[in-house]
């Protein structure tokens, strides 16, 4: 058995590991492994993986899981041109920093607003409140201020002239917001270039293949109650880091109160 | 100027990377930053990182943030011994796959202790009970996953031999234990595992890099422990409100 993909493109991770071993010319055999029906969480699948995430790799008797490590492992592995993860030692680190980066930022940043604006209500069933949403939008808005100023800048890509694995991560990571139709690009015009070219080097057809599920998930029927039930334990564990967003929007003022009562009151 | 690496020793990624490269001769200036004093939010850090973290390194012009970036550029630039980031496929595979899992799972939630019995109270925060408990269940379930899957019946988490990740790791656990969690009692591979780390790293070397904060409840009890200026405050208070 060659390469094993389990992958879900409704999943983040798993477009940029989508993309990246299309566009590299890597076979493999997909495995589907799909989350709004639960299918992570079924025994068969905890044979793979047994943290019950998606995307997971199979190369023989070798199990890898975490997107990160997938991806440096299929551009050693399969010997992908420099420029996805440079040789050169600096170019290499700005690729790393991005990667470490991402992940308890904008990660979390766009899974909450796709969540939040829509998997809850729509999918699920469940209210959200504006407060909630708010905050979390206004949360994802810091962070694309944070790409765009500290790693985008002038730069053509993420890390620099050309396109690497940073680029990728990103741009699929912001597609979780867009699905939800969150208008992530409108008024930042850098980024929307910075899209425009990434999509490019990509090629849009790969884009638009990884991207169809993700853009039609506002379509998702609900949740039917059997499915609810069996999905809520898991949504449930990623509501508790959710949660602590509406209480942020809180504390802000709250911050702004105590400030402004220390410097009057000493 | 050579390398300079910005650094305070109560942050679990600063101590990964302080012992990193003490441990593996690699000469630097350090430069300290005092988060408590809350020199991170400084001007002149700023143009160090806008981000207003530690650790960061500077290497000349090229200045870098995030630990784990830090710690391969290290690796990679000092021609640290193999063991740390091994060449070999699977063997570095396995590292990115902790460091992956230790973003999602560790990093946040092994730092709460801290704040909870030592930084929320050195602003007249308490943080409620329910979410001392949460984080206590979050810690547990991060311990068996890693005894269970990461370490297993391996000597060290990502293999045979101590790499970036087992260094993360012991940072990490070392929070919650300065601030008095039992995290390896009942745990004795866990227990075994940390004994070997330490005594792979040197007892000298991790006495001088964990000895602030094995003194920190001494400290805060005493009130020795600096005063954070009130232009703080709202940081400290945004990280406690996130706090699940």
């Amino acid at each position: 058995m060659g390469l094993e993909l389990y992958l879900d493109l409704l999943s983040q991770p798993c477009r940029a590991v989508y993309i990246f071993a299309k566009k590299n010319g890597i076979p493999f055999e997909l495995r589907i492994v799909d989350l709004i029906k639960g299918q992570h969480l079924s025994d068969a699948f905890a044979q793979v993986n047994p943290l019950k995430k998606v995307p997971a790799l199979k190369d023989g008797d070798f199990t890898l899981t975490e997107s990160v490590a997938i991806l440096l492992y299929l551009t050693r592995k399969y010997k992908v041109p420099d420029y996805w993860y440079p040789q050169d030692l600096q170019a290499r680190a700005r690729v790393d920093e991005y990667l470490a980066w991402q992940h308890t930022t904008l990660r979390r940043s766009c899974l909450r607003a796709l969540w939040h604006k829509m998997m809850f209500p729509v999918f699920l069933g469940e209210p959200v409140s504006p407060q909630t949403l708010a905050a979390t939008l206004a949360e994802l808005d810091v962070t694309l201020q944070l790409l765009e100023d500290k790693f985008l800048q002038n730069k053509a890509f993420l890390t620099g002239p050309h396109i690497s694995l940073a680029d990728l991560v990103a741009i699929t990571e912001l597609m979780h917001p867009v699905g939800a139709g969150c208008q992530v690009f409108e008024g930042r015009p850098k980024l929307a270039i910075w899209r425009q070219r990434v999509e490019a080097a990509v090629g849009e057809d790969l884009f638009r293949e990884a991207h169809e599920v993700i853009l039609k998930a506002k379509d998702f029927p609900p949740a039917d109650p059997t499915i609810k039930q069996k999905l809520m334990p898991w949504v449930l564990a990623m509501i508790r880091r959710l949660k602590a967003t509406m209480r942020m929007m809180h504390t802000e003022t709250l911050c702004r109160l105590i400030t402004a009562f220390h410097f009057h009151f000493g | 100027m050579g390398l300079e690496l910005y650094l305070d020793l109560l942050s679990q990624p600063s101590r990964a990377v302080y012992i990193f490269a003490k441990k593996n001769g690699i000469p630097f200036e350090l430069r300290t930053v005092d988060v408590i004093k809350g020199q991170h939010r400084s001007k002149e850090f700023f143009q160090i990182n806008s981000l207003q973290k530690v650790p960061v390194l500077k290497d000349g012009d090229f200045i870098l943030t995030e630990s784990s970036a830090i710690l391969i550029y290290l690796s990679c630039k000092y021609q640290t011994a193999d063991h740390w980031y091994p060449s070999d496929l699977q063997a570095r595979a396995r590292v990115h796959e902790y460091l992956g899992w230790h973003a999602d799972c560790i990093r946040g939630t092994f730092g709460v202790p801290m704040w909870v019995q030592v930084l929320g109270p050195l602003i007249g925060v308490q943080v409620p009970e329910e979410k001392v408990e949460r984080n206590r269940t979050a810690i547990d379930w991060a311990l068996q996953w890693l005894e269970n899957k990461f370490l297993g019946d391996r000597l060290f988490l990502a293999g045979q031999q101590m790499t970036l990740a087992d260094l993360m790791a012991l940072e990490e656990l070392m929070q919650p234990v300065a601030v008095g969690y039992e995290l390896f009692k009942g745990r004795p591979r866990l227990a075994a595992w940390r004994e070997r780390v330490e005594a792979f790293l040197g007892a000298e070397l991790c006495q001088e890099a964990h000895s602030f904060i094995l003194s920190i409840l001494e400290q805060a009890a005493k009130k020795t422990l600096p005063t954070p200026p009130p232009e703080v405050y709202p940081t400290m208070l945004l990280r406690i409100a996130r706090i699940p």
